[in-house]
């Protein structure tokens, strides 16, 4: 029972991680109807850039928590300027292309910005120091830890001002105008250009909190971490249906737990044969089963339009 | 009289096919304007120019006292020029009210805008039933009030409207022509294009004739509406 309980919590903590990512590749594919796989490096440069302005200010007389917050906020404006850079640079000018240019751009530019990492900040394992408390609390039997409460609930609050951003706001009225009929939308005023670079710009932002999430979870920061991080985020956008923003919540936090609760129970189901460290082939078996079953996800129904 | 819109030499290229081959035209502030042809006759194109949606390869284009050359489609509604396109390109899945809202995108006096959208709703109580429902759920002469009401939201001098009585019912574009001549009673100026040209010439002050993208005819839309020419070519008489 408590392994159980354990895995629901381990998976809804990596679940709102996931689902701050998928939430960025949701919004473009929305925009754009394009997959930008640079996003999981976008991710990586938001635990990098927040890593070096703790390294900077953690011998200040500053608190911990504040170091962090501050260390959110260059992060987060870091990744917007390198969200708006991607599109212009990689995107923009191939707006009218075939769709497949602008996927293997989308490859490129990821791999280009893992080798800029890789020749900034080395190859190693960097350390991120714990700013915030880890003590374990006891929540019927499984344990949960400050961080991951923190992390699952400005996940939480995170999702509800973006929802609120997309649904209530002229801004975001104006996204989802440009993601339906970028013609009709240009015809009400609206510059399509600034539009796409502010979706781009508030995807980084989530990616920088999501990055931020990984690095205090696991003290860990790595040029590579963006990569599969990227993937499975992608993998939890697509189950909930990419494109939906409601859907890239729910699938992030379903992955998270599909994830764990397999990670937990494949020892036991293949009599020892397959241990936790197959946990990895869980998110990529339901993106295929997704996929095949399932194209357009969990919540990616389409309004019928009538002609 | 002074002009709203001027187009002098107006050609436009779609893809390597001349569909606009130099045409010249006025609309005054306040006026209708017809602008007839059959399909293929470059008046779609010719819309889409106007609103900056296709760059034109020749030509001036003069509105308000000032040239549209590189005025980009999202600003020339700044300017007061809306174009409700061919097929309506209302936004599905936003709600009727959302929609509206977009159409005051351009607009940040809120007081009035909610009085505009009231006075919307008023011209077509049908939307104020539907407000909350999506967009794309509604019938296609709803849709059409929806692309109307939206392009008034904007408060146009100068309003465009391609093919508005497409596809439906003909008690719908019975209340859609009224609703053309309201809008034009309160001195917006349109520029009506229709393949039903009786229609068109019934409601307008002038009229153009396109043909094979150059302009074939201008008149009067009466005298239009007399010519031997149009009646034969156009009104299937």
């Amino acid at each position: 029972m408590s392994i159980l309980l354990q895995q629901i919590v381990n998976g809804l903590v990596q679940g709102s991680v996931y689902a701050l990512v998928a939430l960025g590749y949701t919004m473009v594919y929305g925009i754009l109807g394009l997959i930008n796989f640079a996003h999981g490096e976008v991710v990586m440069v938001g635990a990098m850039v927040a890593l070096m302005v703790v390294q900077l200010l953690i011998t200040s007389a500053l608190a911990p928590v504040l170091v962090l917050l501050i260390a959110l906020l260059v992060a987060a404006m870091a990744c917007m300027a390198l969200g708006y850079g991607i599109e212009r640079i990689a995107y923009r000018p191939l707006r009218n292309a075939p769709r497949l240019a602008p996927l293997i751009t989308a490859i490129g530019m990821s791999i280009v910005l893992q080798n800029l990492a890789m020749m900034i900040w080395g190859r190693e394992y960097h350390p991120f120091p714990a700013l915030l408390p880890h003590s374990p609390h006891l929540l019927f039997g499984a344990i949960i830890n400050d961080v991951q409460i923190i992390i699952v609930l400005v996940a939480l609050a995170v999702m509800a001002g973006l929802l609120l951003l997309v649904h209530r706001t002229r801004l975001g009225r104006a996204m989802r105008a440009v993601a339906e009929n970028p013609g009709a939308a240009m015809l009400m005023g609206v510059d399509v250009n600034r539009v796409i670079s502010a979706t781009f710009m508030l995807g980084s932002a989530l990616a920088a909190v999501a990055g931020i999430m990984v690095s205090v979870n696991y003290g860990i920061v790595h040029y590579y971490m963006g990569f599969m991080l990227g993937l499975k985020a992608f993998t939890a956008a697509v189950l909930g249906g990419i494109g939906n923003l409601r859907g890239a919540m729910l699938g992030g936090l379903l992955l998270g737990l599909i994830e764990s609760l397999g990670a937990g129970y494949i020892g036991d189901l293949s009599g020892g044969i397959f241990g936790s460290n197959y946990q990895d082939v869980f998110a990529f078996f339901v993106l295929i089963a997704v996929l095949v079953f399932r194209p357009s996800g969990l919540l990616g129904e389409r309004v019928a339009e009538r002609a | 009289m002074s002009q709203l819109l001027e187009v002098r030499g107006l050609k436009v290229a779609y893809g390597g096919i001349k569909a606009v081959k130099g045409i010249d035209f006025d609309i005054a502030a306040g006026e209708l304007v017809a602008l007839i042809g059959s399909n293929g006759a470059g008046k779609t194109t010719t819309l889409k120019a106007l609103a900056g949606l296709l760059h034109p390869t020749a030509g001036r284009l003069h509105y308000d006292g000032k040239s549209l050359h590189s005025v980009a489609a999202h600003q020339r509604v700044y300017r007061g020029m809306a174009l409700v396109p061919e097929g309506r390109g209302i936004f599905a899945r936003l709600s009727v009210e959302e929609n509206l809202q977009m159409g005051a995108y351009c607009r940040n006096d809120k007081a009035e805008i909610d009085q505009d959208m009231q006075r919307i709703y008023q011209l077509f109580p049908r939307l104020a039933e539907r407000r909350m429902q999506l967009a794309g759920t509604l019938s296609g002469g709803e849709q059409q009030m929806v692309a109307m009401g939206r392009a008034m939201m904007s408060r146009p001098k100068l309003l465009m409207l391609d093919e508005p009585s497409m596809g439906l019912a003909p008690m719908m574009v019975e209340k859609i022509f009224e609703t053309i001549r309201d809008i034009s009673a309160q001195g917006v100026a349109i520029l009506l294009v229709e393949q039903n040209a009786r229609l068109a010439l019934e409601v307008a002050q002038r009229g153009y004739v396109l043909e094979g993208g150059v302009v074939g005819l201008s008149d009067s839309a009466a005298n239009l509406l007399g010519s031997d020419d149009v009646r034969r070519a156009y009104l299937g008489a």
